[in-house]
């Protein structure tokens, strides 16, 4: 539990501490081989959760929200929303 | 792995365009920046205490005076000689466009060197999808619903580039989510900018217009394409850009994906309304020269 | 050495004495002389600071909200309509602890609108998480300046001040006073340091929300800063007088008290002619004697017992009025002795509301009313003073 800080001050990026990947029912499923690196999916992702790793591009699951924006953009077509088991 | 300026972890609706909006900008602007915000979907999603996603200086005051806050940021920066810091307001357009007008006017006004961003969900979102001066013709909300007497908002869309246009703003643009590119240059464009810069930059709702999940950069696309938004830009009140349209859709690509304007394919009098707002759009057109 | 001059502009130079780097102006009668000398000021080198001529008082106060929070130390001055415009802004810098000092020219709220003096804007804003002090004349209030700062700024207190001055009455009078000297003052009031600032070196978050399980947490935070101010307020009164040789007193200060059967309680400018029909009183054998309340908040509840305990009778005197039920020290007073064993009668006026004047001969009708009182009981507890029947 955080102490309360007096001046309500806040400290920068601490909304990490929330894994908001627990909101999602559908995941994106990346194919790779298809991916043309334009990195619009990252450019377009509202969580800032897709990272180039290695080369390829790859959500954070801790925050993906599941929303498909990402399957939606890409010109590809290589990213599908998958129902997700839990 | 490059970290964003605006974390994860916040509590935007899953495919909310405003937190697109508001990464590119930030982005763009870079960590030498600070931001005031007025109270609104972003304010609350992205600073539930003790936790908040900015990894820039960043204040939430009320909802009226983002632009009274940052001016005296502005103003304190100038006194300490920080002036290469970057000061951005990013606010919705419930605070811009109505409660905090008056605000905005004194900012413009005063000259002060601030980038005013306005992320456009034409309503106020974060109480629950009421009408703004923002919301489009005929758009349903919670206090302009449709019903036997009602066809939705009775009013256009206020034209607050036009009014910052008309203050003398040395800057002013408009964006979509959907033209990443363009919004990053206008971003840039606004900060070297000699005073303030406007910049109103069109970020669907998926809660309170009501389209299909995923579809946030699409909708913001098909606002440009049918021309019902212009992407303009004007340098010391000079329409020096427009993004022409290549391929113009009729407005009817648009409406008929959205919730908030369903009943007028459903209503009487609903034709004549998307007839209007078919002239609005070719009104545009015909205004900015979006078409080749 | 004393110079004759406007109220307004001893303040406006007891300003520019504490060395702010923001000032916010708007314009409002009778508080627009202090801004436009310190504007003079500006425009002719004697103040080096920022300077923004804004568009109304919530952008005045909000502004500086900006500023103070990106580390500046910043004034502004207003009263009556502008600080009611500003009530929310009042809330939001004191829940935010920004250690903002304001000049409150007191005046009277509209409707009916009134461009003169009464104290109904300071007292509707008590609850607004300020520190209030009241200043008796020009003098005082331009002492208080340098005193709010040290006071606001300490990271002990963090809680904004406003100097409450009667409009007219003090603002646009003109008579003797000392001037600060600025480097005495800047000897007396360290530079403001805060601990966090918006600073792209180091991003902090300023102004998030707070859910039901935060909430309550601030406002207690809040209370506690409020009662180590009582502490610092009467302690920085003290050192002020030591380098400036002339002090007032903690949170109320005491006239002709000692053997006082009749006590009068109250605030601001009224305080001189309380005093001087105290004397005339006096020298008639009424025994008659003054609580000046300086610091309406924190409330001196410990002061005042102590003050008055003794006396047979306590009228409050106060320039504001609560429209259904009192007055504001009336009812705060009678609420600080309920649970304490003084038994002490406690009646009050309202006078002065829109700018009427209180002369001697009503300091007389009042002590004569609390005298009937000390002898036969409480016949009103509360009364509109001076109300013209023959208009009704």
């Amino acid at each position: 539990m955080t102490r309360c800080e007096v001046r309500m001050v806040v400290e920068p990026g601490s909304s990490e501490i929330t894994k908001t990947g627990a909101w999602r029912t559908f995941v994106p499923v990346f194919d790779h081989a298809k991916c043309i690196k334009c990195s619009l999916c990252e450019i377009y992702c509202p969580e800032s959760c897709i990272h180039q790793i290695d080369g390829n591009f790859v959500p954070d699951l801790d925050y993906c929200k599941g929303c498909s924006v990402c399957a939606h953009e890409c010109p590809r077509g290589a990213i599908t929303m998958v129902l997700e088991e839990k | 792995m490059e970290e964003s300026l605006f974390a994860p972890g916040h509590r935007a609706c899953a495919g909310c365009g405003m937190p697109t909006a508001v990464k590119l900008v930030l982005d763009a602007a870079g960590p030498n920046t600070i931001v005031a915000s007025p109270t609104g979907c972003l304010e609350v999603t992205s600073t539930p205490f003790p936790e908040s996603s900015w990894r820039v200086p960043w204040v939430h005051s009320l909802f009226e005076n983002a632009a009274a806050v940052a001016s005296g940021v502005e103003v304190a920066l100038k006194r300490f000689k920080k002036t290469d810091i970057n000061v951005l307001v990013i606010g919705g357009d419930g605070s811009t466009f109505d409660i905090g007008f008056g605000a905005i006017s004194g900012m413009f006004d005063r000259g002060h060197r601030i980038t005013y961003v306005c992320y456009d969900n034409e309503a106020y979102m974060n109480t629950g999808v009421q009408r703004s001066a923002s919301t489009p013709f005929c758009a349903k909300t919670t206090t302009t619903p449709t019903g036997k007497m009602s066809l939705g908002n009775p009013r256009p869309k206020k034209d607050m580039p036009a009014i910052a246009v008309a203050h003398g703003v040395p800057y002013v643009a408009t964006a979509s989510i959907a033209y990443p590119v363009d919004l990053r240059r206008k971003v840039k464009m606004s900060l070297s900018a000699d005073g303030p810069a406007y910049i109103q930059v069109n970020a669907p709702c998926i809660t309170g217009w009501s389209f299909e999940a995923g579809d946030a950069i699409e909708q913001s696309r098909l606002a440009v394409d049918t021309c019902l938004l212009p992407l303009i830009e004007y340098v010391d009140g000079v329409l020096v850009g427009v993004k022409k349209v290549r391929r113009k859709r009729p407005v009817e690509d648009y409406l008929k994906t959205q919730g908030r304007y369903r009943h007028l394919f459903k209503v009487e009098g609903g034709a004549e309304v998307i007839a209007q707002i078919q002239a609005m759009a070719d009104a545009n057109a015909e205004k900015f020269g979006l078409l080749d | 050495m004393k110079k004759v001059v406007e109220g307004s502009y001893g303040i406006a130079d007891a300003v520019r004495c504490c060395s702010p780097d923001v000032i916010s102006v708007y314009p409002i009668t009778p508080q627009t002389h202090i801004v436009e000398h310190i504007s003079e000021f500006v425009a002719g080198g004697k103040l080096d600071c920022e300077y923004i001529n804004v568009e109304s008082e919530h952008s005045s106060l909000s502004s500086l909200i900006g500023a103070s929070a990106a580390g500046a130390r910043t004034y502004t001055s207003t009263t009556s309509q502008g600080l009611a415009l500003m009530f929310e802004v009042l809330f939001n810098v004191s829940g935010m602890r920004l250690p903002i000092v304001m000049t409150t020219v007191n005046r009277a709220l509209s409707a009916p609108l009134s461009i003169w003096n009464d104290q109904q804007d300071a007292m509707a804003a008590r609850e607004a998480g300020w520190i209030q002090i009241y200043a008796e004349n020009v003098q005082e209030a331009i002492d208080l300046t340098p005193q709010l700062y040290k006071i606001s700024e300490d990271p002990e207190i963090l809680t904004p001040s406003m100097a409450c001055m009667d409009g007219f009455i003090l603002t646009h009078v003109y008579e003797p006073v000392e001037f600060l000297d600025i480097e005495k003052v800047r000897e007396f009031l360290p530079p403001y340091r805060p601990e966090d600032v918006l600073d792209p070196n180091d991003p902090k978050t300023f102004g998030a929300f707070a859910d039901p399980s935060w909430f309550t947490e601030f406002r207690y935070l809040q209370f506690q800063a409020m009662e180590r101010a009582k502490n610092k307020i009467a302690q920085v009164s003290k050192e002020f007088e030591e380098v400036f040789g002339r002090g007032y007193g903690g949170l109320i200060d005491t006239y002709s008290m000692e053997d006082a059967e009749i006590a009068l309680v109250t605030m601001g400018s009224v305080v001189g002619t309380v005093k001087e029909a105290i004397d005339g009183l006096r020298s008639e054998g009424v025994k008659v004697g003054l609580v000046k309340i300086r610091s309406y908040r924190p409330f001196p509840e410990e002061e005042l017992k102590e003050a008055l305990k003794d006396a047979n009778v306590i009228a409050t005197i106060e320039k504001d009025v609560s429209i259904g039920y009192e007055s504001a020290l009336l009812t705060d007073l009678k609420a600080a002795f309920y649970n304490s064993p003084i038994r002490v009668p406690i009646v009050g006026f309202a006078a002065g509301l829109g700018g009427r004047d209180i002369g001697i001969k009503d300091i007389r009708s009042i002590v004569e009313r609390a005298s009937r009182v000390k002898d036969s009981g409480i016949e009103a507890e509360f009364e509109i003073f001076g109300v013209k029947r023959e208009c009704l």
